[in-house]
């Protein structure tokens, strides 16, 4: 192995904490990274807030240090509030959920959880990160390029986005994320393929790798077609070729000069073929989590493990043939809707199988509350109403009224944030002790749960109420419309609640530092968990990880045995 | 305020307006049901074997049979719902466009940031357009040398429609995507440049209803809006009448 000459000697500190050949300062890196882009990309939603619940007016406190790009005298102006909407779009999926859920956990504990030294090509692992950097430098330069940055959602439909300013800073900054994503891909299959300990056959194989495994295929596979898109895109920017411009346009009463032949409708193909696999990966890797915590807190194997790990591969498969149900009403043919509510429709039966499999988890456990667990028996309710709320936009007859309002607005946000980021916070609770040697404060851990939990529905509830409404999403400015008059209290309810969200963040963010240096120190294995990241000192050795690769002997979650004293029996022992 | 609008759904004002919330009632009562049963179940178990009321935790690689239950019955309402529901709606609404003869046939063209309506007049027949022709009194590009166009009528912003008579209307773009949306009618439909797309609907109800554009089209998306007024036949021909250039 490439790194083995690295385990003897002292390394430089560039080498240890920049350029770290290492995974779990590779992980570290994208942790700190992405939740740093986590918590930019929620404070442009708080501007956008204001301007929702009070349109017009100065926003308060920070309004006049705004770039006038985004708010000229303080008062938020329609293309701020278009580049605000896109870039908190792009920032939250592309440079925070993925990077954490991929980056910083799958780097890792996928090593880690099948007993490896390290991922299989660790200076491909380096250059994913730096180039996953590079984008996100790219990404908040936008803001400063003349025109400001991006304006045309985080779906960048075209020709809006082609016509408007800040979209080739967009278009280059998400060539470098899709890299970084091929090159992070490429790796975590070759890893899971080839570097299991010995006896960890793919039936012992905890679900979170499982879930690692179908998420890298997807993005393996997906992932290109958005790259050639966004190619072809900036093509028709910067070379004025006509890929996505159809003949004859006229805009504000001239013609634009481009040759025209293209079809607009192909970028929302080549855009969902992407971005509806995308949804699963950000999902895939928080029920791969939960899946872990729910056996720790339950202290019983899984129900259904293979039901599980099946699902995670159908919906791999599956979500490849779903992308135009974001398309219903886009002006494609027509009958082809019917092909796609179908496999919409039953993409949904795998996502109840996980929630049936992890709630029957529960009967005839011994359930030990603890701090992460509480994240995880939430993500269970929090993803049901993300995934059922889905259901009414899969089927045609419903999504024409829903389509494109504050209803689907609602629905990913409760899949994303209450679902698969609460699942990530409760990951860190989780690993932490695994990370850092420590343990993080129990008790300011359940004050950031419950205000969290709290906040989040305030936002994202009254989301359903505006979109049954027909609240349309995108509005810089909700009550021009008379139909969004009755609702638009609401905003004001969800800007306060977001509000409050942010300050309850505080705690999670405080906590999270001092317990890094002034924690509680724990043993190697504090949660009494079954897999093998647990089988290495805390924190792992560098460049190697175990002091010995350990052979596994059973499944992922053994406790509770009958006949053993200890209800925990780790898989490295026979 | 409005008495078309409040907290809910705004008033159902075209033929299958009905229709459409059906099933988003039927499907909103199976999602609700669905949350409830997981949410008694859940708050069940996590009082019922908390760690002090269940002693050592039960040891079971089993997944019997019925536990697959809950994905069969969503499997068969699903397929139901396709086959019964949806696909039926789907084909009403999209597919079976009404018969020229009995129904108001116009087009609309949308641009950044307003909605033209474009009736053929008392001909019946649609003006030839020349792009070359735009300015702002004349945001179509009529030719006034084509005969067929002298009695058109072009109405910005404003759609007038009679009552219990079909519309059949055909969408386009001049420059970016738009989407019409007429929530009270439950229509929505994409306006694709380079795309000629028919829709239809039927009012079934007299008033004042709101167009919004519900796709993403540049800084002033936000106030693209428009009026559609439904009239007694008799007050709509005589809008037309008024509005034709004599």
């Amino acid at each position: 192995m490439q790194t083995e000459h690295l385990e003897s000697h002292p390394e430089t500190f560039i080498r240890k904490w920049i350029f770290s050949l290492d995974h779990k300062t590779i992980g570290l890196q994208y942790m700190f990274t992405s939740l740093i882009f986590l918590l930019f990309g929620f404070s442009l939603v708080l501007l956008m807030r204001w301007q929702l619940a009070y349109p017009g007016s100065a926003l308060p406190l920070i309004g006049y240090y705004l770039p006038d790009s985004i708010a000229a005298g303080g008062v938020m102006h329609p293309a701020g509030y278009n580049a605000l909407g896109a870039m908190h779009g792009t920032i939250m999926i592309f440079l925070g959920v993925v990077p954490l859920g991929v980056g910083a956990f799958g780097n890792y504990f996928l090593p880690l959880q099948i007993g490896a030294k390290d991922m299989a090509f660790p200076r491909i692992n380096m250059t994913s990160y730096w180039v996953y950097f590079i984008g996100g430098v790219l990404m908040l330069a936008s803001f400063f390029v003349p025109g400001g940055a991006a304006q045309s959602g985080w779906t960048s439909y075209v020709p809006l986005s082609i016509l408007s300013p800040g979209q080739t800073m967009w278009l280059l900054a998400m060539t470098f994320l899709i890299t970084s994503s091929l090159l992070g891909s490429i790796n975590f299959i070759v890893t899971t393929l080839n570097l299991r300990a010995p006896g960890l056959t793919w039936s012992r194989l905890p679900l979170f790798v499982w879930a690692q495994f179908v998420t890298a295929l997807l993005l393996l596979f997906a992932f290109p077609v958005l790259q050639a898109g966004a190619i072809l895109q900036l093509l028709d920017r910067i070379a004025k070729t006509s890929f996505f411009i159809p003949s004859g346009l006229i805009v504000g009463g001239a013609p634009v000069e481009y040759a025209g032949g293209g079809s607009a409708l192909l970028w929302q193909h080549l855009f969902w073929f992407l971005a509806h696999p995308e949804v699963y990966v950000l999902l895939l890797p928080a029920m791969g989590i939960v899946a872990e915590i729910l056996a720790n807190g339950t202290r019983k194997p899984i129900f259904g493990y293979k039901e599980i790990a099946g699902s995670f591969c159908f919906i791999g498969v599956l979500s490849f043939m779903v992308w135009a149900h974001h398309m219903f009403v886009s002006g494609m043919k027509t009958s082809l809707s019917y092909l796609f509510m179908t496999t919409t429709m039953i993409i949904s039966v795998p996502s109840v199988a996980i929630i049936t499999c992890f709630l029957l988890s529960l009967k005839g456990a011994s359930i030990q509350f603890k701090l992460p667990m509480l994240f995880a028996l939430a993500f269970l309710p929090m993803f049901g109403i993300g995934g059922l709320t889905g259901l009414p936009l899969g089927f045609t007859p419903t999504d024409v009224y829903l389509h494109d309002t504050y209803y689907v607005i609602g629905h990913f946000h409760y899949v994303v944030v209450t679902g698969s980021l609460i699942a990530l916070m409760g990951g860190i609770y989780y690993w932490f002790p695994k990370m850092f040697g420590r343990k993080m404060n129990e008790f300011w851990g359940k004050i950031h749960f419950w205000t969290t939990i709290v906040f989040m529905n305030g936002i994202f509830f009254p989301m359903f109420i505006q979109g049954l409404a027909g609240v349309q999403r995108r509005l810089y400015d909700p009550t021009v419309q008379a139909h969004n008059l009755v609702v638009q209290p609401t905003n004001v309810l969800m800007t306060y609640s977001a509000i409050l969200l942010m300050i309850a963040q505080i705690p999670f963010i405080v906590n999270f530092f001092v317990s890094i240096f002034k924690g509680e120190k724990t043993e190697d294995n504090p949660w009494q968990a079954t897999t093998l990241e647990w089988a290495c000192p805390s924190p792992p050795l560098p460049h190697k990880n175990f002091e010995k690769i350990p052979t596994v002997y059973k499944g992922p979650y053994e406790y509770n045995v009958p006949g053993e004293a200890k209800d925990f029996s780790p898989q490295h022992l026979p | 305020m409005n008495q078309n609008y409040g907290w809910g759904l705004p008033v159902q004002a075209s033929s299958y307006a009905g229709k459409l919330d059906g099933s988003l009632f039927l499907l909103h009562g199976v999602m609700i049901l669905i949350f409830v049963l997981w949410a008694f179940y859940m708050i069940f178990c996590l009082i019922r074997y908390r760690q002090k009321n269940s002693g050592r935790a039960l040891y079971s690689h089993k997944t019997p049979l019925s536990s697959y239950i809950p994905d069969a019955l969503m499997l068969i309402f699903e397929i139901w719902l396709i086959f019964f529901v949806g696909i039926p709606i789907w084909a009403h609404i999209r597919e079976e466009l009404p018969k020229e003869e009995t129904s108001v046939a116009l087009h609309i063209v949308a641009e950044q940031f307003a909605w033209t309506m474009h009736y053929p007049g008392l001909d019946g027949k649609f003006g030839k357009q020349n792009p070359s022709l735009i300015n702002a009194d004349n945001p179509l590009g009529l030719d006034e040398n084509d005969p067929d166009s002298l009695d058109d009528i072009v109405s910005v912003n404003e759609l007038h429609l009679p009552l219990g008579k079909p519309a059949r209307i055909l969408l386009s773009s001049k420059d970016v995507i738009h989407s019409f949306f007429v929530p009270e009618f439950r229509m929505k439909q994409d306006v694709v440049p380079g795309m000629n797309i028919p829709i239809w609907f039927e009012p079934t109800k007299l008033g004042a209803f709101e167009i919004g554009c519900a796709q993403l089209c540049g800084t002033g998306h936000y106030r693209m809006r428009g009026d559609v007024i439904v009239q007694s036949p008799e007050e709509f021909e005589n809008w037309t009448k008024s509005k034709t250039k004599s």
